[in-house]
């Protein structure tokens, strides 16, 4: 499995389809640039489809959206942000801070 | 084996189950079903309260500031600290304190002001980093990470896996070769800087646990200096094999905590629910269910408390360790089991904690040396020297 999400990106319109499973998605600007990386968890009302649907309507500039399903949510968001910051050398602008997020150096 | 608790560990144990059940249970209705941590300000809230209540740093020898608590009466906290939805892997979301690697209290005077105490001041994390791709089970034969001394530094090279909290930690206690020729005591203990250059967490190895994850990490080239060997070179095999012996008491505490937990909720559950008319509770297959549930819970308590028994008198308690965490993980891991198939679909929904209990559960069986480690262990020891 790749650290780095790899899906390919969906119009946020497309959320109101998404599987209403837990996983993890980012979204980003019509740049492709990615603005939060976020989870459907296990309180969430309807998963991914619900979670990522709101989150595109919250965020300031989502153009798309990519998701991963996945059980193992919690700790395959913190290794996306921290691929993130690896790779960016912060968080996304829109993922508020993580109180001791992990160092990750990936290859 | 004293069988009665004394007046203070009554009392110490019911502080410590109120505490479970007034402070803790109420805040994980709001955490995500798998959360691992507080959010910080309840952390700091409820560390206070424990700091206040003389029980912070509860592994902490007193010696370095932390309460003079025995294994038997350190055992029965674990099993009332364990006894909620994260308590397996998060006791209480770590408001106790810890007491960081106890391997430090054995560092020279230089090792622990550097590590030892920031650790026991919070202000540094350490990691234990043993098992490597080569083999958890075996340690001593299976690790291939190499050191080899130029001067007054050493060089290591290789890779570990399974390394909890090697991404949040400032430091970490490395195990590597220093001889090829001796097998198990050609193995050296280093304490490791996290940001020495060559030191990679390379990934999150994501697992049944959703929550507190492990990690891989890679060694190129990683200089150290000698300063940095705790104990003696060739000697850190000896370190690794204390720390998991001790560890298997209170790691086998932990299970019978959820197994408690999960049998009281399905003790509440059974006179409630009805099929066909009448209470699951009036039927023997339910019945049988929470009898041996109850046989289960009352043999892996006992063994345990024998273990800590033996450690506090000073008495050899490696076989007691082994049998311990050998019965408590797998009866857990049956109490859990039959919870769920009582609950029904409830059972094995996020509502309820069991299904996070089950996955969890199911590490206890290989973690600190699997079920099948401890039987050779035991059959070691019960054998004697025929078997060596």
């Amino acid at each position: 499995m790749s650290i780095r999400l790899t899906k390919p990106w969906q119009p946020a319109a497309s959320a109101r389809v998404l599987p209403a499973q837990l996983g993890v998605y980012e979204l980003a600007d019509a740049d492709g640039r990615i603005l939060y990386v976020g989870y459907a968890g296990g309180r969430s009302r309807m998963g991914l489809r619900g979670t990522v649907s709101e989150a595109c309507a919250e965020i300031p500039g989502a153009h798309c959206f990519r998701v991963e399903v996945t059980s193992a949510y919690l700790t395959r968001y913190r290794e996306l942000l921290m691929a993130h910051v690896a790779d960016h050398g912060q968080l996304p602008e829109a993922n508020a801070p993580e109180p001791a997020l992990g160092r990750l150096s990936p290859l | 084996m004293e069988l009665a608790l004394t007046e203070e560990q009554s009392l110490i144990v019911d502080v410590v189950r109120r505490f479970v059940r007034e402070e803790i249970l109420p805040l994980e209705l709001h955490l995500d079903p798998d959360a691992d941590e507080l959010m910080p300000d309840d952390r700091d809230r409820l560390v206070a309260k424990t700091q206040a209540m003389g029980l912070y740093g509860l592994d902490i020898p007193p010696e370095y500031g932390g309460p003079d608590i025995d294994l038997v009466t350190r055992t029965l906290l674990a099993i009332e600290m364990s006894q909620h939805r994260a308590g397996l892997y998060a006791p209480c979301y770590s408001v106790f304190g810890g007491a960081g690697l106890a391997q430090l209290f054995e560092a020279t005077e230089a090792q622990k002001e550097r590590y030892l105490y920031p650790t026991l001041r919070g202000e540094k994390r350490g990691f234990f980093g043993l098992t490597e791709p080569s083999g958890g089970s075996d340690p001593a034969r299976a690790i291939q990470t190499r050191a080899e001394r130029v001067g007054d530094e050493w060089i290591i090279n290789g890779a570990k896996i399974f390394i909890s909290g090697a991404d949040r930690s400032e430091y970490g206690l490395v195990f590597a070769r220093t001889d090829v020729d001796k097998g198990r005591n050609g193995v050296t203990c280093f304490i490791v800087d996290t940001d020495t250059p060559g030191f990679h967490v390379r990934r999150i190895v994501h697992t049944l646990r959703s929550a507190r994850y492990a990690t891989e990490l890679s060694f190129e080239d990683m200089r150290v200096p000698h300063a940095n060997v705790l104990g003696e070179v060739n000697k850190g095999f000896a370190i690794a094999n204390d720390r998991l012996s001790r560890q298997r008491v209170p790691y086998a505490a932990g299970c019978i905590g959820v197994a408690i937990k999960a049998h009281e909720l399905a003790l509440a559950y059974v006179p409630e629910r009805e099929t066909f008319g009448a209470p699951l509770a009036t039927r023997q297959a339910i019945q049988w269910m929470l009898v041996d549930n109850e046989l289960d819970i009352r043999q892996a308590r006992w063994l345990t408390l024998e273990a800590a028994y033996k450690a506090d008198a000073g008495e050899p308690f490696r076989k007691e360790a082994a049998m311990a965490k050998l019965v408590a993980s797998e009866a857990g891991s049956r109490v859990v089991d039959r919870c769920i198939q009582i609950f029904g679909g409830y059972g094995v929904s996020k509502d309820f904690p069991f299904e996070r209990w089950y996955r969890e559960m199911r590490i206890r069986r290989i973690g600190e040396g699997p079920s099948e480690v401890q039987r050779h262990i035991i059959a070691r020891d019960i054998l004697g020297a025929s078997l060596r």
